[in-house]
């Protein structure tokens, strides 16, 4: 397959984030907002045709449904009910695989969604909670997808609030290993990175077409492990582009990076 | 027969201060929120809630009534930050019990089955256990591990909201989802559901019918009718959540007069005023389903 010659760094992030799901076989593919959606989406239909998906409600789906109002006569393709008690059935006997989008990720691969700033018992600014990362992080692979890559999201020191297991040796359970924990592919608008450093370290795996390893640097709070070959990030081919166009007729996906940039301008 | 049939009022009335509350839905579905706004109108306090929270949680938070709020995230979905439990935990104005949203369940569970804890891997190595000295961490009998023991979250009373029941506490949810709703059922002494239609009971007769019966009649203590009750949060297949209202009360909460002005123009006295306020039961029924 041939490298389309325009493609916006959403559509890139997309295409890279949905290697994170190739290799998974049958298992609950979770992407938790648009790019996440998309790049599980994207999967099921091309790389991994056995992924499981929800329609973000109560069904599961054999078909993904495209993002956002459908028409009245669609006919979405429905497999069995999966409401949310039964997603946590999915989650303990560890058949999934969620992409999220967290507010802050330490050097341990930890992530923040909960509280920033000021102390616990009054922070400065309170997010969502902890919600289900905690359970996600212990119990099956997860993926993260960060917009806008800088020192803020990539923290030097620990996360103000650790909502989710890393591979901390400080907070490792008693009778569990590092090895037990699986965090994926990080993708970000910069670039795409993974743990598998040296003693589990932030790993630069791919950069985006016009982003030098000190722009990855310089937006990281914490060292990174750079290969001496890191390649580009694959280009999306027009197939994949057709039908992410297909998964997202109202361009959402436009809106998830800031001013929508080209995918291969320097 | 039991006829359990009240109104909100006499709901409230059975209520205390200092009761552990549980209520059910999710974020912006299906949430009580008729039984909520009855809470508000009352002299109840120090309440301690437990919920898969959105403005029910936000709403009791600004109106006062909350010592606690036991919860994994407080959130209106397509407004993430939920404005008032946010001006809450920035004040430092209430305590909180933050877990992930499987121990809520577990913990459920384990109030209902009256066992004191479920021993879970969930929370590990995070700081819902760092954070919460309540919750311990345990060896275990069979293997080298240690394990979290979720404990029981028992509730004094839940809220529930459901499409329709009969008067002797038979309650169909009939959206695609009941969320946690017969846990937190089986975990209160006490449950109170609002319903947005009362049926007969021969209603349940057709088997399709039955099928959406989540608890047995004996986990319910009291049903209140009110059509449109969930709103501002949906009650699909009836009605979506009402996403300008949501944006309305979402910016109260930046306005000078912050959750009292929202309150003065839409609370009232009554549900009936409240309905009013929002443009009648019509307009409620109205409000077209989200898309996911």
């Amino acid at each position: 397959m041939t490298a389309a010659s325009e493609y916006t760094l959403a559509e890139l992030c997309i295409v890279a984030a949905s290697k994170a799901f190739a290799d998974d076989g049958e298992v609950l593919g979770t992407g938790i907002g648009v790019v996440p959606r998309l790049a599980a989406s994207l999967a099921m239909k091309t790389t991994n045709p056995d992924l499981m998906m929800t329609d973000s409600e109560a069904w599961m789906l054999s078909e993904p449904n495209p993002i956002g109002s459908r028409a009245a006569d669609f006919v979405p393709a429905i497999e069995s009910w999966m409401g949310f008690s039964r997603i946590f059935d999915n989650v303990w006997s560890r058949k999934r695989h969620a992409m999220l989008g967290p507010t802050q990720i330490d050097k341990f691969g930890q992530s923040n969604t909960s509280a920033l700033g000021g102390t616990y018992d009054k922070p400065k600014t309170m997010m969502l909670g902890a919600r289900g990362f905690p359970g996600n992080s212990i119990s099956h692979p997860n993926s993260f997808f960060i917009p806008g890559h800088n020192t803020r999201v990539f923290k030097d020191g620990e996360c103000d609030f650790v909502s989710s297991i890393g591979y901390n040796p400080a907070r490792l359970p008693k009778g569990h290993s590092l090895a037990d924990i699986d965090i994926r592919l990080v993708v970000t608008n910069l670039c795409v990175m993974d743990f598998g450093g040296p003693d589990y370290q932030i790993r630069l795996v791919s950069l985006h077409p016009g982003v030098t390893v000190q722009d990855v640097e310089k937006n990281t709070g914490y060292p990174l492990h750079v290969p001496a070959d890191v390649p580009t990030t694959q280009a999306p081919t027009q197939e994949q582009l057709d039908i992410i166009s297909a998964l997202d007729p109202h361009n959402q996906r436009s809106h998830q990076i800031m001013d929508n940039p080209p995918g291969n301008s320097a | 027969m039991m006829n359990k049939q009240m109104t909100a009022v006499e709901v409230v009335a059975q209520l205390k201060d200092g009761m552990t509350i549980g209520i059910g839905g999710w974020g912006p579905r299906r949430k009580p929120m008729a039984l909520v706004r009855e809470i508000l109108r009352s002299s109840l306090k120090d309440l301690t809630i437990v919920a898969y929270g959105g403005a029910d949680v936000g709403m009791l938070c600004a109106a006062g009534k909350v010592k606690k709020v036991v919860f994994a995230f407080v959130s209106l979905d397509f407004i993430p930050l939920e404005p008032y439990f946010r001006q809450a935990r920035q004040a430092g104005s209430i305590e909180v019990m933050e877990i992930d949203e499987g121990m809520m369940l577990l913990g459920l569970r384990a109030a209902s089955w009256g066992i004191p804890f479920i021993p879970t891997e969930v929370g590990l190595g995070t700081d819902v256990i760092n954070k919460n000295p309540d919750i311990k961490v345990i060896d275990s009998p069979y293997d080298d591990k240690e394990w979290v023991a979720m404990p029981a979250l028992k509730l004094d009373a839940s809220l529930i909201h459901v499409d329709r029941a009969d008067v002797r506490g038979v309650c169909q949810i009939a959206g695609p989802d009941h969320y946690m709703d017969d846990w937190f059922a089986r975990a209160a002494k006490k449950t109170f559901v609002s319903c947005d239609e009362l049926v007969e009971s021969d209603y349940f007769y057709d088997p399709a019918h039955a099928r959406m019966v989540h608890w047995e009649r004996s986990m319910t203590t009291g049903v209140v009718p009110i059509a449109g009750g969930a709103h501002p949060t949906s009650c699909t297949p009836l009605y979506g959540f009402d996403v300008a209202h949501f944006k309305a009360y979402a910016a109260s909460a930046k306005g000078e007069s912050g959750f009292n002005g929202y309150a003065e123009k839409y609370l009232g006295a009554s549900e009936h005023e409240y309905q009013d306020n929002v443009g009648g039961l019509d307009a409620i029924r109205a409000i077209e389903l989200p898309t996911y």
